[in-house]
């Protein structure tokens, strides 16, 4: 199934627009360069992976997108247009949504209310929560991205690990207008959980956001991504198509022996 | 598929252990002690006058209850609570007796107690004290306000609208202090449940972390719960003053105790993200009767106090046996 899908990277979404681009990004930390003139574009409804070793500078590049870090050179694009984030709130109003590897979720309130967490919907002169609306709504995405849980009001503690990355996962292509940002999202899952969220994830390029994927593993990345951008001690090495590569090249250009 | 087979009732298990239990025991324990003094102490207790005393005389523990829901809800606590019901009673009675004006002694009582809380707010958001410490210190320094401010003398309320309205009133024959009580209920129970602002409090009290990346201002609501603990506290002050027909500083300093027991007796968690508003009622409703029982009972006040200790240390282990993870 998964091997299948990955094959049609035929059925590309419009290329004219970029969801997000990035132009000759540039990070420094005092004295200490993190980032130097990194390149990079995500296309709508393209999974592009971030691989490189610790300390290679893939989490302040997730950070800037995230709007946790303002670059100190370069430009940051989204779907065509220059954005800055003055926080991660703000990149979040712009477009970007961030899955956590700890899963930002709540864990005492139904699944709906994770869904709609800080943005949840009202009704009525006295502005009193439409959970009925919420739940619904809930309840319609999951179903249509196939994740499967009890319902949209089983409450997050409820539910295993896999289930509720992927409720992390549909909340952030939910809101998000131009990227999905995941890091390390199937680090804390067992092997049968990383499966089935790797299968939601890929089934998001249908939806239209680009998404950019931290992993170590390469096995996934190669299993889900259109893509491989490379890192190495804040540079960027390389990008190549999944399917013009292999393993050998991407583990040489990560750990420098090419 | 089958593991779902495997999971669902473990599932149904873990609930039934922790959730249900906690939900119930406070209505478990008020059922238990009401049978337990209609026992034992017979048409004493079980009078339509006593009873209802009883919910009045709690009104103000129920008021002061709402407001720690909430600050338990988001993981913070609020000592202060005692003292402020001190300061505000004296301030709103002060400021009667020197204007004859209902509604500037109500203002200023509950405007002293809404600068309590912004000073906790502001120590346990913008200095990032835990709230533990900040509001021990604040209780100490606004008793001794309440010290100071009246010379350890108690003030009398004469005015008559300021003791209808916080005290001996009633409306269509109903005790006021009856409709503050489920008034306040019924205002915090809709806030809590049906309101963004109490999904909010209750998401940073489970995962501050996951409301901060959700755009929740985790800075404004826990100053905004601060000073909603410290205003239902300066409102169960201006209740006191209405009854007893006056203020003093020895107001509401044991009530501490007996808010957090019937707080926590409700099933609010004391970690954050659970709140229980009618479960607080019932917890202070239980405070109250326990109270009146033990009057009734002839015990001394030393040893009221005693077995009041015992017995809030028991049904507060009862209902904090929670997961510990």
């Amino acid at each position: 199934m998964n091997s299948e899908q990955i094959g049609t990277t035929a059925t590309v979404p419009d290329r004219s627009v970029a969801a997000l681009s990035l132009k000759g990004i540039r990070k420094q930390f005092g004295g200490v360069v993190a980032i130097e003139r990194f390149d990079l574009e995500v296309q709508p409804g393209e999974i592009v992976a971030l691989v490189g070793d610790n300390g290679a500078g893939k989490s302040t590049l997730v950070k800037m997108v995230s709007g946790v870090y303002q670059p100190t050179e370069g430009e940051i694009l989204l779907n065509g247009r220059p954005a800055s984030f003055r926080d991660a709130s703000d990149a979040r109003r712009q477009g970007v949504e961030v899955v956590y590897q700890d899963l930002a979720l709540v864990d005492s309130q139904p699944v709906y209310m994770n869904m709609f967490l800080g943005r949840e919907l009202t009704r009525g002169p006295l502005r009193l929560l439409d959970r009925r609306r919420m739940a619904r709504e809930t309840q319609e995405l999951v179903d249509n991205l196939d994740v499967r849980i009890p319902s949209a009001k089983a409450t997050i503690r409820e539910l295993s690990g896999g289930q509720r990355q992927a409720i992390a996962i549909c909340r952030a292509t939910h809101w998000a207008s131009s990227l999905v940002l995941m890091d390390e999202p199937t680090a804390a899952l067992g092997v049968a959980e990383t499966a089935k969220v790797e299968e939601l994830i890929v089934r998001l390029r249908e939806r239209g956001a680009g998404v950019l994927i931290v992993s170590h593993n390469l096995d996934q990345v190669f299993r889900i991504s259109d893509r491989v951008a490379v890192l190495r001690r804040g540079k960027q090495v390389g990008v190549r198509s999944i399917a013009e590569t292999n393993r050998n090249e991407i583990v040489a250009m990560i750990t420098g022996a090419a | 598929m089958s593991e779902a087979g495997v999971a669902t009732p473990a599932v149904g298990r873990l609930r039934w252990r922790t959730f249900n239990w906690r939900e119930y025991v406070v209505y478990i324990g008020f059922v238990l002690v009401f049978l337990f003094f209609a026992i034992y102490l017979g048409e004493n207790f079980l009078n339509w006058t006593n009873l209802s005393n009883i919910v009045i005389q709690t009104a103000p523990i129920t008021v002061m209850a709402v407001g720690l829901v909430f600050v338990l809800s988001t993981g913070e606590i609020d000592l202060s609570i005692g003292s402020v019901v001190a300061v505000s009673a004296l301030t709103g009675a002060t400021v009667v007796r020197d204007t004859d004006s209902m509604i500037l002694g109500a203002a200023a009582g509950l405007a002293v107690g809404a600068i309590v809380g912004l000073v906790n707010g502001f120590f346990v958001t913008i200095v990032r004290l835990p709230s533990f410490l900040v509001t021990l210190a604040t209780m100490g320094a606004v008793a001794g306000v309440a010290r100071q401010i009246s010379n350890l003398q108690s003030v009398p309320v004469t005015n008559d609208s300021f003791v209808g309205l916080f005290g001996s009133g009633n409306v269509f024959g109903i005790p006021g202090l009856i409709i503050w009580s489920v008034v306040a209920i019924a205002i915090g129970y809709l806030v809590l449940k049906q309101t963004r602002y109490g999904a909010h409090v209750l998401a940073i009290g489970d995962n501050v972390g996951a409301a901060r990346v959700s755009g929740i201002k985790v800075t404004r609501v826990k100053i905004m719960v601060m000073v909603g603990s410290a205003m239902c506290a300066s409102l169960a002050g201006l209740l006191y003053a209405g009854r007893l027909h006056g203020a003093r500083y020895t107001l509401g300093e044991a009530d501490l105790m007996t808010v957090i027991a019937a707080v926590i007796v409700g099933g609010t968690s004391l970690f954050g993200g659970k709140g229980a508003i009618v479960g607080a009622l019932m917890g202070s409703l239980l405070m109250g009767m326990l109270n009146n029982g033990l009057i009734l009972a002839n015990l001394s006040v030393s040893q009221q106090m005693i077995a009041r200790g015992v017995i809030i240390l028991i049904a507060v282990s009862l209902s904090l046996r929670e997961k510990r993870s």
